[in-house]
Order: structure tokens, then C-alpha cells, then sequence
């Protein structure tokens, strides 16, 4: 009943996001902050993450294709495709579910419990409209450019470790790059990282936004909202996959 | 003027205001004091807006701000400005950024003009110069100052105050009740104050109301609160052996009675505090 309680009220909170600026140019301006919080604020992990997961990617295919009648190109397309559909969205989304997800409800709870949010709506702000909307918005821009690069960066970093340990010669993983690939695949992939971007700000948003208390509950807040997003990113993943593919 | 009429809030069962019903008057200090769980704090947020209470009026100009639509509301929020116990600054912002932030939010005026007026009332509040310091670096006596700053530079008709001494010294907190009143008559503005220190109500109550357990228990001024019959008010206000014995110094001034059962040997005892000279030093006589 107490999670059916959470939900009503986590679309209560979606729907009183939706509702005309006090001032645009304020709204706009929080935006951009909230892009440049989570996009280039996440993107050093990103890469690295991405980097290695391509790498380690190439090393435990080739590992696991030992039979000589398959080609060494069929290591590039294993990497391509499960870097697609679910190294660059998923994991990277679980990480940033960390990241950012931890920042969204530890700054909302902290303003919670300090009364600014008092203190915006006080003013005549929708503070919902004001504190979460861009951070929601942003997610939703940023998160699937980040998608996009993690997919870049992982093949890229697949295709160093390949060459770079002597799995496969660039020309041959280039070659299994381009060999039987589907577009339909980066629409999937996209698909679910602005379902996972949705997830990503909006849970911890909750949590955040109707914490009460103090430092304690500001951190549980946070480690809450990071398992909740974590458990609906895999959700989502299984319920895309089985209406999508 | 903002009236209360019969408001009522509850939470989980348990009453917290009980058919309270008051109004504040313009242009001057209204003080809500109370004891701790008097329901005080919950009816400044049923006040503002901040709890919606389960029955009555709260009539701001004879408009019920508790039957408004969200946009109404809103224009009655412009009107007002709140002081928070802890300040409530943005802390990622500086002082100059807190204080321009609801100009920002709600006028057209060029950088320029906002910028002036930003100066104009951190002077008010003898904060020239701090512009660029952040919330962190700032005294608790700054803070109020700038959250005082923040609260009027929009020119408000109404100023609400949760606490305004908390957690400041006895000088600091007068400089702030002073500022408190400056700026209530000056913009001539609805203040009220939630507060339980005694300086701050004889300091500043031109319109003093007593809560007790989720009622209105007395309503007067920082004159009239002295010679109050009410033994609950009382028993709050002068909690401690100082107080009791300066009320009865007043009234003997006043009405050339004492207070109580108690008689003139008690009062100028050997152990009780030197608000008058000693009889002996006073007349000269062993």
C-alpha cells in the first residue's frame, strides 16, 4: 500500500512539473546548468567506463571464440552489437544512476531540509516546475549524447585492445564493424537510454524533493533513490528488449 | 490585513491548531509567541501558504488565500516575504546573487537597476561590501541579514519571520529585532514574528498573540503583556527567577503593588538581581 502511496505521489510530482514559467530566461537558464552538471559533469567517467568495457569486451569474446572456422571478424560485430544494445545504455546508465541520480536527491534533500524549497515557493515558484523540470529535461538531452559517445568510445576502446594485444588487425575489426549491421540496433539503444534518462533524474528527484529530516536521511535518501533506479533501469531493460527486439 | 478565521490543522489525528482565529495588523509587529509544540510554526506555514489548512480562512485583504487557485496564489506570494529560522540562503549562490534572485525571477528591470537595488537594501541592512561572499562565509547575524535583504527587495506588504534570533548572541539579536522593526515601519509593511525570546517581545510587540496547545491563549501588547491575568502566560513568560522579579519591579513602579503573593523582603533579598539600588545605598542608611 505505502509503495502504491510513493507512486501516486511520484505522479503528483510529474504532473505539477508541467505548468507556465514564472520566467523563462530563468528556467532556460537552469537548464543549461543542469546539461552541463550531468553531461560534462559524467562524461570523464563515461569514457573511461566506455574504454574498458569495449576492451574488455574484444579480450573475452576472442577468448571465447577458440573455434578456427569462425572468423576473427566475428569478434568486431560481437563488440559492436553488445556494445549497442547494452553495454553503452545499461551499464552506463547504472553508473550514472549512481553519479548523477546521488547528486539529483542529495542537492534536492539538502534544500529540502535547509527551507529553500520553503523559501523558493514561498516567492511564487512552482518549485517543481523550477527544481525538477530542467533537471528531467537536461537528463533527457544529455543522457542519450552520452549513450551515443559510451557506444563510440567502447567499439574504440575494443578495437585498441584488439590491435593493440594481437587479437585482430584493425583492418579486420573494421571490417566486422560493418559487417551485417542493423541501424534498427541504435534505435533500440537509443530507445532505452531516454527511457533511463527519464528514470535516471525523475526517481531521485522523489526522493530528494520529499525528504524529511536531516544529514541522515538526506544520505538514505540518496542510497534509496540510487537502488530504486538501479532496479527500474533493469526493469525497463528486460521490458525493452522483450517488446522491441 | 490578514485575518485568520477558525483554522484548524491536524497531523496524523493529533490537533495542532484549534479554531485559531487572529488579525494582523499593518504596519506593525505582530509577534506569535509560544512554548515549544504551541502550533505556532504550523500556523505561520498555514500563513503562507506552506500548510493548507483542514478548515477555515486565511484572508489576505479580504481575499480567502486558502480557497485561491495556484496562479492567485502566486500573485499573493509576490506580496510576501519570509525570513527562515536558518536563513534558507541558496548556498551555491553568493550574497549578491541571493538577493537578486527573486528581481530575476520576477521583474524586467536591466542588470543595472536590479544591481541598484540589490546595493540599495544590503546598505538597508549594513551589508555593503559582501556582495560576493557566499553563505558559508557569512556570520549567523550576517545570514538573517541577508535572508532580510532578500525578503524586501521587492518591495513586500507582508514580512514573516520564523525565529529571527535562533541561534545568535543577545547584541546580535537586537540589532536584527531592531532591523526588524526599522524596516516595518519604514516600508510599512505586515510583519509577523514567530518567536519565543522575551527581548524580542518587549522589544518589538506591538501586537502580541499567546498560542497554548493549538489555541489562541491571550492577545495584547509589550505594555499590556506585563500586567496579563493570564496564568499560562505567565507561567511562559516569566519562566525564570530574573524575569519574575523585573515584572514585579515594573509593577511596583506602575502601580506601586507587587505581584503574586509575593512582598518586598523576597523582592529585594540579598540573592535577587540588582534592577534597582539596594534601599540602603538609596537613602543612605545602614
Amino acid at each position: 500500500m505505502k509503495y502504491l502511496g510513493d507512486f501516486g505521489k511520484f505522479l503528483m510530482m510529474l504532473k505539477g512539473m508541467f505548468s507556465r514559467p514564472e520566467n523563462l530566461r530563468m528556467y532556460w537558464r537552469e537548464f543549461m546548468h543542469q546539461c552541463s552538471e550531468i553531461g560534462i559533469g559524467s562524461f570523464s567517467i563515461v569514457s573511461i567506463i566506455s574504454i574498458f568495457m569495449g576492451a574488455v569486451s574484444t579480450a573475452q569474446t576472442a577468448y571465447q571464440l577458440t573455434s578456427p572456422l569462425v572468423p576473427k571478424y566475428t569478434i568486431a560485430q560481437v563488440v559492436r552489437d553488445t556494445v549497442i544494445l547494452e553495454f553503452a545504455p545499461t551499464l552506463v546508465c547504472i553508473v550514472l544512476a549512481g553519479v548523477v541520480g546521488s547528486k539529483i536527491a542529495g542537492e534536492l534533500g539538502n534544500m529540502r531540509v535547509s527551507e529553500q524549497i520553503d523559501a523558493l515557493e514561498i516567492m511564487g515558484i512552482n518549485t517543481k516546475a523550477y527544481l525538477i523540470a530542467p533537471k528531467v529535461l537536461a537528463a533527457l538531452v544529455v543522457i542519450p549524447m552520452l549513450v551515443v559517445v559510451a557506444a563510440f568510445l567502447g567499439i574504440w576502446g575494443g578495437r585498441l585492445a584488439g590491435t593493440a594485444t594481437g587479437i585482430l588487425s584493425a583492418e579486420e575489426f573494421d571490417k566486422g564493424l560493418l559487417t551485417n549491421f542493423d541501424p534498427y540496433n541504435v534505435f533500440f539503444c537509443l530507445a532505452k537510454a531516454y527511457t533511463f534518462a527519464f528514470i535516471i533524474s525523475s526517481i531521485p528527484s522523489y526522493f530528494g524533493y520529499y525528504v524529511k529530516g536531516g544529514a541522515l536521511e538526506i544520505g538514505r535518501a540518496s542510497t534509496r533513490s540510487v537502488v530504486v533506479s538501479c532496479i527500474a533501469i533493469l526493469f525497463a531493460d528486460y521490458f525493452l528488449a522483450a517488446i522491441l527486439l | 490585513m490578514i485575518e485568520v478565521k477558525d483554522v484548524r490543522k491536524s497531523f496524523d489525528g493529533k490537533t495542532i491548531l484549534n479554531s485559531v482565529n487572529i488579525e494582523l495588523t499593518p504596519g506593525q509587529c505582530n509577534l506569535i509567541i509560544g512554548s515549544s509544540g504551541s502550533g505556532k510554526t504550523v500556523l505561520m506555514k498555514c500563513l503562507v501558504g506552506l500548510f493548507q489548512p483542514d478548515s477555515g480562512q486565511i484572508l489576505y485583504g479580504g481575499e480567502d488565500f486558502t480557497a485561491m487557485n495556484i496562479d492567485a496564489r502566486k500573485e499573493v506570494r509576490k506580496q510576501i516575504g519570509m525570513l527562515f529560522q536558518g536563513s534558507a540562503l541558496f548556498s551555491s549562490m553568493t550574497v549578491e546573487q541571493n538577493v537578486v534572485f527573486p528581481l530575476d525571477m520576477f521583474t524586467k528591470d536591466t542588470t543595472k537597476q536590479k544591481l541598484d537595488r540589490v546595493n540599495q537594501v544590503l546598505e538597508r541592512v549594513n551589508l555593503v561590501g559582501a556582495n560576493k561572499k557566499f553563505p558559508a562565509e557569512l556570520s549567523g547575524g550576517m545570514m538573517k541579514r541577508v535572508g532580510i535583504a532578500r525578503a524586501i527587495v521587492l518591495n513586500p506588504k507582508y514580512l514573516f519571520v520564523d525565529e529571527p534570533n535562533s541561534g545568535l548572541d543577545p547584541q546580535t539579536s537586537g540589532l536584527i529585532d531592531q532591523l526588524i522593526r526599522e524596516i516595518t515601519v519604514e516600508y510599512d509593511i505586515t510583519t509577523v514574528v514567530n518567536t519565543h525570546d522575551m527581548n524580542s517581545v518587549m522589544e518589538i510587540g506591538d501586537h502580541i498573540i499567546y498560542m497554548y496547545k493549538g489555541e489562541k491563549e491571550w492577545e495584547g501588547n509589550n505594555k499590556e503583556i506585563i500586567f496579563s491575568k493570564s496564568k499560562l502566560l505567565n507561567e511562559f513568560i516569566f519562566a525564570s527567577e530574573f524575569l519574575r522579579d523585573a515584572k514585579d519591579m515594573r509593577m511596583l513602579e506602575e502601580t506601586g503593588k507587587i505581584s503574586n503573593e509575593r512582598n518586598m523582603t523576597e523582592l529585594t533579598h540579598d540573592d535577587a538581581p540588582m534592577l534597582v539600588p539596594p534601599p540602603d545605598e538609596e537613602n543612605g542608611q545602614p
